[in-house]
């Protein structure tokens, strides 16, 4: 319910929402958690396991129980904590892991069954028998075990990733928080104070006390108008620093839109990556709970949560409350709910000194033993000595204590030591370099106490990166101090739940170490406390006392789990933002882009960039028509194709050949000016990387070619053995691809084409075959070379890139002049493997230069790399995989890539293995299927019948072994 | 990680492809044998602890020799292949 007067929410800003399709109203700047509260909803889900009912515990991140589901179909955010979300306009929550309802939850069976699910159950059952496993126990399980359920709609929501930087980093905007980050700020630092709630202020939001007179929360408000007035401070609210990282690196995930209806344009989430010089961490402490039977019904909340929502909501979860606790904020709950005329039943303390305090019975050394009530609690009751009380409450407020926010510190595998004047864990020093921890986090509870610490850090921070501190005046607050006793565990019927979210208790955790896995690792797995996603920080040390007590160790000696990243859960759009569709890698385009697409060629993948894969004309039903179509052009008429893609690597300098004479197994030194050359490039240990040709355009200057998908890696090793390895060398080297369009004018007619666009014709005299010039080319500054892959008589005419698209068309145009037009990738390759001219199909990373018949191109006369290598034995054997061609020789005509090849008569098994097809076709100009492909001692069986296996499609064929080079072996049809 | 470029300054890690350890700047001669050449290609050794590695800075295309300590994540400092290599 609301209290009139209480909170400091605008009672007249009034915001409807849904929960499980009721309709509410809630205020502007509630959560769903406190807005249903103020709706007296306490039944928010129902837990993992055993689908016990369950309630809101807490006010913050590390909410375990109240987690639901926010809007609906593609736009659905499953395990969404109420606590952090805050309400709009129409926005709809579903509770989770029901069914049919949450009232009535069918699963609730699996309570009844709980003496035989405890902690690992799943070990010891679901064993037998074995065929049941797949068919029935998984898919059981998996339907059973999840909390919230994924639309399996494609998510089109908007995700940022943004990077920033700074002096110091404020993880907190409590009073620790904003008292480090003023210090710094006004000391002339770069700081970026970040907190998780959507305004600084930390735990002073939800308390009544007084800060320098004011309340707390004005007095934050005033400070953060100081900083945000200043150029060097950046604020960040709604934005939970996710993880430490090396070198000062931070993960943050900023909520930018959860809090909004959905908008076009609207983030729902920004990663930030932060890289700080320094950093404090002023997380605050978070809240434990109590381990006594039936702990977990809801209205069972923590009492610092009860004063968050009394406080900062004007919020109350019912009528009647009960505070229970071993510590002062026990009493400090009782007297806010009295003040604001909320009834308190009474107050049960565990200490047995404690004393009456206000207008509510105080049960001094008392516990509670047992609670009631299903689906709300109704009743608890107390034990004092013996002496056994019944209280009705529909709330329950508990405090076992505070455990300081350590996570960031253990973050790169440190461990925080135990504090026993406040019975939890504290953060040791340099955990994190750079980093120091202020505040509750570092143990500090008192408000003066937080406050000057701050200031210290601060102050330390500024001094560490060599400027002075300014300095600030610690502000008056409270400085009480925290008295506790220790209180684990209670004894009496019924379970205790510790780790609310996996459903773990303190049986499970004795269990564990009965069962022998008495190291608080083993436990954790064992009985997954701590593994759900609040990461155990409500559990961890409850159950490690539990623990410690069943193994008869200290709590320091039985010692403490670590924390990983991230410290609240972050969604994989969030880390991947940019990412998604297009997004994945880059797209790259041909200047013939354009006219591709309007010819309608379909546009294939070729590394990052698209190439047409043919051009279809009106009639032309199937691809293969289109491509049998092209590749008679070419070697009739003439055809032009986009050859950009292409690596092309620009090299020059005094020592260029000698370079080159290095880098390829051939020699290029002796390659005259205005010539091409083809050339092999091995790897160090012998194999190829890759071939290409070679111009020289001058005495130091050459132009490099390389295939499209190795450009940049040989880029790369060039530059390697460059840099590295031939430092004595004077060559320089850059990547022209992008530089410059080029296009294959391919075809008995290419001459007459190429001539049509030149300022001044050649001919066969002038520009033999492998020649290569600087021309012009209708006016502009170009490249012409003589060299083909088709076989055809063949030219590649290189301008620069902006003059790309016009170039293509002209040519185009003046091809289909002559009965020719543009040809794709299809009968590219095509008319490559009629002319065996291999490609990375055939030099795919373990094939030699023996192996495809180049073994004379390494010369024996000059070092290169790969050089020493590929001349061990074992890969210049007789009885290695040599390049064939292949032909159907019975009554299959087709041969598949990827077959394997066997003996005529052998059986088709690894040990008969003789090889395999690498590439293959139906050739318009053979009229026949041919293909290319590696055999055992291949180049002496030419004319022998093979078998050709292709398992994986269920084809077999009879396959004569032929020489790779089907058509034009003299190459007459290069010159001339 | 963030690594520096001699060119460029600190840069993240993502600006750079790792190539591995920096033994491959030891090229051997031709002649010095199968075993030698096995060796300088396929061996090398895993320290945990201080190692020297080969980085690719891409945007400027400098090979670097970075030393940094593959246990405690610190990185010491970086040199340009080409003047580690003279």
């Amino acid at each position: 319910m609301r209290i009139a007067g209480k909170g400091t929410l605008d009672p007249s800003r009034s915001v409807p929402f849904s929960f499980d399709g009721q309709r509410m109203q809630g205020l502007a700047g509630d959560t769903l958690a406190s807005a249903l509260l103020a709706n007296d909803v306490r039944l928010v889900g129902r837990s993992f396991k055993y689908h016990r009912p369950r309630g809101i515990l807490t006010a913050g991140s590390e909410e375990p129980n109240a987690l639901v589901t926010v809007g609906t179909g593609a736009a659905a955010d499953p395990n969404v904590r109420a606590t952090t979300q805050e309400i709009y306009e129409g926005l709809e929550a579903t509770s989770q892991n029901r069914w049919p309802s949450l009232r009535a939850d069918i699963l609730g069976v699996n309570d009844l069954l709980s003496p035989w699910i405890g902690g690992g159950f799943y070990y010891k059952t679901f064993m037998w028998p074995r065929s049941f496993w797949e068919k029935v126990y998984e898919p059981f399980i998996r339907r059973a075990a999840g909390l919230g359920a994924l639309s399996g709609e494609h998510n089109a929501d908007p995700y940022e990733k943004a990077f920033a930087f700074c002096d110091l980093l404020v993880i907190g905007g409590g009073p620790a928080g904003l008292m480090g980050a003023l210090t710094a700020a006004r000391s002339g630092l770069d700081v970026i104070l970040a907190d998780e709630g959507t305004e600084m202020g930390g735990r002073l939001l939800a308390e009544t006390e007084t800060v320098d007179g004011q309340p707390g929360r004005k007095w934050a408000a005033a400070v953060v108008a100081e900083l945000a007035a200043m150029d060097n401070v950046r604020i960040m609210t709604r934005t939970t620093v996710t993880g430490a990282y090396d070198g000062g690196t931070f993960g943050a995930l900023e909520r930018v839109g959860h809090h909004r209806p959905r908008a076009p344009h609207l983030p729902r989430e920004c990663f930030w990556r932060i890289v700080a010089k320094r950093s404090v961490l002023c997380a605050g402490a978070i809240e434990r709970p109590i381990a006594f039977p039936n702990n977990d019904r809801p209205g069972i909340m923590m009492a610092g949560a009860v004063r968050n929502y009394l406080n900062r909501f004007g919020v109350v979860g019912g009528k009647s409350v009960a505070v229970f606790g071993n510590n002062e904020d026990a009493h400090r709950t009782a007297h806010d709910l009295v003040a604001a005329g909320v009834k308190v039943v009474g107050l049960i303390d565990s200490r047995s000194d404690a004393k009456a305090t206000g207008d509510f019975p105080v049960f001094a050394g008392g516990q509670v033993v047992a609670t009631s009530g299903r689906l709300g609690l109704d009743g608890v009751t107390v034990d004092q000595s013996g002496k056994r009380t019944k209280l009705r409450a529909d709330i329950l407020a508990m405090s076992g204590g505070w455990n300081p926010t350590v996570h960031l510190t253990c973050h790169m595998n440190g461990r925080p030591v135990w504090d026993d004047k406040i019975l939890s864990f504290v953060p040791k020093d340099d955990m994190i370099p750079g980093m120091t921890v202020a505040g509750s986090a570092a143990g500090v509870f008192s408000t003066a106490g937080c406050l000057a610490d701050g200031i210290a850090k601060g102050s330390h921070a500024v001094q560490t990166l060599g400027k002075k501190a300014a300095t600030v005046s610690p502000p008056e607050a409270e400085d009480a101090p925290y008295r506790i006793k220790p209180l684990w565990l209670v004894d009496g019927a019924g379970r205790k739940w510790l780790d609310f979210q996996n459903d773990v208790t303190a049986k499970d955790i004795k269990l564990a170490a009965q069962e022998g896995f008495r190291s608080v690792e083993h436990m954790k797995r064992y009985t997954t406390q701590g593994m759900a996603t609040d990461q155990g920080k409500n559990s961890n040390v409850g159950a490690l006392a539990v623990l410690a007590d069943a193994t008869g160790r200290g709590i320091p000696q039985t010692g403490t789990t670590t924390f990983r990243p991230p410290f609240v859960p972050v969604s994989v759009a969030a880390m991947g933002a940019g990412g998604q569709g297009d997004g994945f890698a880059p797209q790259r385009f041909t200047t013939s882009h354009k006219a591709s697409v309007e010819r309608g060629a379909p546009m294939i993948e070729a590394g990052m960039w698209y190439r047409p894969s043919y051009f279809p004309k009106p009639g032309e039903k199937t691809w293969r028509e289109s491509c049998d179509r092209e590749v008679t052009m070419v070697r009739n008429s003439v055809g032009v194709v986009d050859v950009s893609t292409l690596g092309k690597i620009d090299i020059q300098g005094p020592d260029a050949a000698e370079f080159l004479d290095f880098v390829y197994t051939n020699t290029f030194s002796t390659l005259p000016v205005g010539k091409v050359r083809y050339g092999l490039m091995l790897r160090e240990d012998g194999y190829v990387m890759d071939d290409g040709t070679t111009a020289r355009l001058g005495d130091s200057h050459f132009v490099m070619t390389t295939t499209t998908a190795a450009a940049g890696l040989v880029m790369k090793h060039l530059e390697f053995v460059a840099q590295a390895l031939r430092p004595d060398l004077d060559v320089q080297m850059v990547s022209v691809t992008e530089e410059w369009a080029q296009f294959g004018v391919a075809g008995p007619k290419s001459r007459d084409v190429i001539n049509a666009v030149l300022d001044a014709p050649v001919d066969d005299a002038s520009f033999p075959y492998m020649s290569c010039a600087d021309v012009d080319v209708s006016g502009v500054r170009g490249r012409l070379f003589r060299i083909s892959f088709s076989g055809e008589h063949a030219y590649e005419v290189a301008v620069p890139a902006r003059y790309g698209e016009s170039l293509y068309r002209t040519l185009i145009a003046r091809a289909e002049m002559l009965g020719g037009g543009a040809y794709g990738m299809e009968a590219l390759n095509v008319l490559r493997i009629e002319k065996g001219h291999i490609t990375h199909a055939e030099i795919h990373g373990r094939t030699t230069a023996f192996d495809i018949g180049f073994e004379r191109m390494v010369s024996k006369k000059k070092d290169c790399i790969g050089f020493a290598l590929s001349r061990r034995d074992g890969l210049l054997d007789e009885t290695r995989e040599q390049l064939v061609g292949l032909k159907p020789a019975g009554a299959v005509k087709q041969i598949t890539a990827g077959a394997h090849l066997f003996g005529r008569n052998a059986t088709a098994t690894r040990v008969n293995d003789q090889g395999y097809v690498t590439s293959t076709c139906w050739s318009p100009t053979l009229n026949s299927t041919i293909a290319l492909g590696f055999l055992k001692n291949g180049r002496a069986r030419v004319g022998e019948v093979i078998r050709m296996v292709d398992h994986l499609r269920g084809i077999e064929t009879l396959c004569e072994v032929c020489d790779p080079v089907f058509f034009d072996k003299e190459g007459g049809r290069l010159r001339g | 990680m963030r690594i520096t470029c001699p060119h460029c300054g600190e840069r993240d890690r993502r600006e750079f492809t790792y190539q591995g350890a920096a033994k491959i700047l030891n090229r051997p001669s031709p002649d010095a044998g199968n075993d030698a050449w096995a060796d300088y290609v396929h061996l090398r050794d895993n320290p945990a602890g201080e190692t020297r590695d080969m980085w690719y800075h891409d945007p400027c295309g400098a090979w670097l020799v970075v030393h940094r300590n593959s246990v405690t994540h610190e990185v010491y400092g970086s040199q340009l292949a080409a003047e580690v290599a003279r």
